[in-house]
């Protein structure tokens, strides 16, 4: 095999999560590349919306990570800006029916808690916020955090401020051992890069790429449609939703769920999404999706009833069991981390995820309990649920 | 055969139809033989169409309104078009469901016992102007849409494609100028410049980017087609005669004006398709047809996970066995969606296609034509394949796609600087390719300047735009 450059990391996954690493990584002063066996962007990230969303989350460990990457997002947004369309444009979130607002304050009041901004919207003042939404909606809750990126810009240009070696269109085919099973880099078909830790951002496939290592992490795909209307002026000014979204998110039923997620983009066309459902890598469309996700965008935007959508696209969010990704040091694989199964909230967790990667690896404290994202949790589930 | 022959039981607004025993999707020549042949067998066809007339690109006619006294004249096979026409508005077993753009096929189950293919269909702006068509089978005729290579100043008003001039000609009888040049590559540039000869234009240069070369490795196959050959013939000797000259090995590498084009700089081109320095000349011109041949139109097939063939040119189509049948059970396909051939091609493919639906043995005579057509389809888009080079008259400023208005240099940045290898990420990172042609103008430019080939299409969970009112309905079934 070809002897390479020793790095001193090589990151599997040019997507925004293997991306941040990079990024941190050598804003850590770690010399690194990055491997993908296809583009930058190519996986799930190219399929994203780009939520930077605090509000989907009920106070736990995966708010207090997307509450951190909300802060880190505003500090890239300094360097990058506009290259990767950032909008603070904070998020509205709407009950649909009066019965709907109870559990939408008391939702608030706990994120509140936590550290959440969430501003109650009255009934009255919802059309003042947002002027094409439908009449008659009880009220709801504005959360000043929220944000949005474009998603493979924010992978490409994070990965290039990073100066990582790209090793684009090279797949990994198996990982370097050394003594003791320690994982020492990565074959691919081009060769060997080797390093003293492998970085897994692999995203829906960072389940194969651990099995690669012998370690267990049942990273599963759940499948998501988009539609994108026509361009239009700016009619959608914050990222808006309809409050049983959070329930969805949270929720471990196998069915079909969605809610519509309306939002505006820079370049005009409204983007509506995303559906949920757990089938696999299943890419055969069902038009019922569709109509589920344009039902609800026209309840809540009754002017979009009068548009195209001009297309539609899909993606396979990578998520484990327990809705939580994996993030750190494997205690069972020495030099192997993991930074996969963000689930839909890759764009937005991915910063935090980078930092918190790049202090494990240079041995700093990560400041941040990184134990209810330790690789190694599913263990004890191995064959207990059908599903994992 | 109109579509209010079903119209009691049809397929209209939220009610769910008929379940037909074919749907074939395309009224063009491939989609009118399969049709016809369906129909004679005894199955129940619905031909479903986007246009508002049967024929499809290539029988396009002038409405009845215009009153042209020889809508034939522009036309080879015009005959065959006519009678076919003739029996399907005869038949009682096809229903036409015209200006109907199927936005998605949803495939049935196996046997005669599963559930039936389902075609979701938009015809008009409003709620209810959808339509989902059932049936058995399916047959894929969709035909082709030009494969366009952008050069600087190809977005000029006075600039027109030369299928697109064609297509104006025969549906409108209007010229795009009065000294038009014609451009770029493939077999279709000969029979445009005639078509506008004859309706009176004066074309200084018909430019053709292939040096023919490759025509003579085929001399076997070029025997076996002699129709092909005289055809060509033909074209060039009316050419010749009425002072029409053809540069070979060249291209137009630029088109001059301000509001609109004056004049085209064509330039020799090496064995790469690399503009020769300081071979350029300037030609004057009120309008250029430029085209450099087809690329099937396969996004529905493509969306289901039918298995494709990339051509000797590039161009990805339906990979099909003998009798038509694509990788996916029930989804046949004929005609230009297997690899752009022509209309004798397409129509012996409807024709074969029709025979395997209906259970019948391959007829002959139509199994012999495709041979011998498919072959000579291979040699011409040998001949004609892009050169790899191309991309050399293609400056920093040219705007690669026009929806979006992104040039050339945010296509090259995205991929020397942002790690961009296909077009797929291209169009992530630069928008080229996301507006309203959704790629069918730019793809295959774009995927050239990202350093790779065509590669297998996008996959489009909607192949064409679809009033969200239309989705937002409740389904019928």
């Amino acid at each position: 095999m070809l002897k390479r450059t020793p790095y001193d990391v090589v990151v599997v996954g040019a997507g925004v999560v293997g991306a941040a690493c990079a990024y941190y990584a050598a804003r850590a002063g770690l010399k690194t590349a990055v491997v993908d066996r296809g583009p930058v962007a190519g996986g799930t990230t190219g399929a994203g919306e780009g939520n930077l969303l605090v509000s989907d989350k009920e106070p736990g460990p995966e708010l207090d990570l997307a509450l951190l990457s909300a802060r880190l997002w505003r500090e890239l947004a300094a360097e990058f800006g506009e290259r990767v369309e950032y909008e603070p444009k904070g998020g509205l979130v709407v009950a649909t029916e009066a019965a709907g607002l109870d559990p939408l304050h008391g939702f608030a009041a706990a994120q509140r808690a936590a550290g959440v901004e969430a501003v109650p919207v009255a009934a009255d003042e919802l059309r003042t916020l947002e002027p094409h939404l439908a009449h008659g909606l009880p009220g709801g809750y504005l959360y000043p955090q929220d944000a949005q990126v474009q998603p493979a810009l924010a992978a490409a240009h994070l990965l290039r401020a990073s100066g990582a070696d790209r090793h684009l269109g090279e797949a990994v085919t198996g990982l370097l051992r050394g003594p003791g099973g320690a994982v020492t880099g990565v074959a691919t078909a081009r060769g060997a890069i080797a390093a003293p830790a492998v970085v897994n951002a692999a995203g829906t496939w960072g389940g194969e790429l651990a099995a690669l290592a012998g370690a267990h992490l049942p990273v599963l795909p759940r499948r998501g449609f988009v539609l994108v209307t026509e361009p239009l002026p700016r009619i959608v000014r914050h990222k808006v939703y309809a409050a049983d979204y959070v329930a969805d998110v949270a929720s471990g039923s196998a069915d079909l769920q969605s809610s519509a997620v309306v939002e505006g983009t820079p370049a005009g066309p409204v983007l509506i999404g995303a559906s949920r459902e757990r089938v696999g890598f299943d890419r055969t469309l069902d038009p019922r999706v569709l109509h589920r996700l344009a039902a609800q965008a026209a309840a809540l935007f009754p002017v979009l009833r009068t548009v195209q959508v001009q297309r539609s696209y899909r993606g396979f969010r990578p998520y484990l069991p327990d809705h939580l990704p994996a993030i750190g040091r494997d205690a069972r694989v020495p030099g192997l981390y993991h930074a996969c199964g963000h689930e839909g909230a890759g764009i937005g967790l991915a910063p935090a995820t980078g930092l918190l990667i790049g202090r494990q690896l240079t041995g700093a404290d990560p400041g941040f309990d990184l134990a209810p994202f330790r690789p190694e949790r599913f263990e004890r589930f191995e064959g207990a649920e059908g599903e994992s | 055969m109109p579509t209010s022959k079903s119209e009691p039981t049809g397929p209209a607004g939220g009610r769910a139809g008929p379940c037909y025993d074919l749907a074939v999707i395309g009224a063009g020549p491939a989609g009118l033989a399969a049709a016809d042949t369906a129909a004679r067998f005894g199955l129940r066809v619905a031909l479903v169409d986007a246009g508002s007339r049967l024929g499809g690109q290539y029988y396009r006619h002038p409405a009845p309104e215009l009153g042209a006294a020889r809508p034939g004249r522009l036309h080879h096979g015009w005959a065959v078009f006519t009678r076919l026409r003739a029996r399907l508005a005869a038949s009682p077993l096809v229903d036409h469901l015209a200006g109907h753009h199927v936005w998605a096929a949803e495939a049935g189950g196996p046997g005669d016992g599963g559930r039936p293919w389902r075609l979701h269909a938009t015809h008009g702006p409003g709620a209810a102007d959808r339509t989902t068509v059932r049936a058995r089978a399916v047959l894929l005729a969709t035909g082709a849409h030009e494969r366009h290579l952008p050069f600087p100043g190809w977005t000029l008003p006075g600039v027109v494609s030369a299928g697109g001039a064609q297509a104006v000609l025969k549906s409108s009888l209007v010229l795009p100028g009065r000294r038009i040049v014609v451009a770029g590559s493939g077999p279709l540039l000969l029979a445009v410049a005639s078509s506008l000869v004859s309706a009176g234009a004066e074309v200084p240069a018909v430019v053709e980017a292939a040096s023919y070369l490759g025509y003579a490795r085929g001399l076997p196959v070029l025997a076996g087609n002699p129709a092909k050959l005289a055809e060509g013939a033909a074209h060039g000797a009316g050419l010749l005669r009425r002072g029409v000259r053809l540069r070979r090995g060249s291209a137009v590498v630029e088109a001059h004006g301000t509001d609109r084009v004056t004049a085209v700089t064509v330039a020799r081109l090496d064995s790469r398709w690399r503009p020769v320095p300081g071979s350029g000349r300037r030609i004057a011109c009120d309008a250029l047809a430029i085209g450099h041949g087809l690329v099937p139109q396969i996004e529905l097939a493509v969306e289901l996970g039918a298995g494709t063939v990339t051509g000797p040119d590039g161009a990805v189509a339906l990979e099909v066995d003998a009798e038509q049948r694509t990788s996916v059970p029930g989804l046949w396909a004929a005609g230009e969606t297997c690899g752009v051939g022509g209309a004798d091609l397409a129509l012996a493919e409807g024709v074969l296609a029709a025979h395997a639906v209906a259970g019948r043995p391959a007829p002959a005579r139509e199994a012999a034509t495709r041979r011998r057509r498919r072959a000579f389809a291979a040699l011409m888009a040998a001949a004609h394949a892009p050169g790899p080079d191309w991309t050399g008259w293609v400056t920093d400023d040219t705007e690669v796609c026009r929806c979006e208005e992104v040039p050339a240099r945010e296509v090259r940045a995205a991929v020397e600087e942002l790690g961009a290898g296909d077009a797929r990420t291209v169009k992530l990172l630069t928008r080229a390719g996301m507006g309203w042609c959704q790629g069918r103008m730019c793809g295959p430019a774009v995927a050239r300047l990202s350093g790779g080939g065509a590669g297998r299409p996008d996959s489009r969970p909607l192949s064409c735009p679809v009033p969200l009112a239309q989705l937002a309905e409740p389904r019928p079934d």
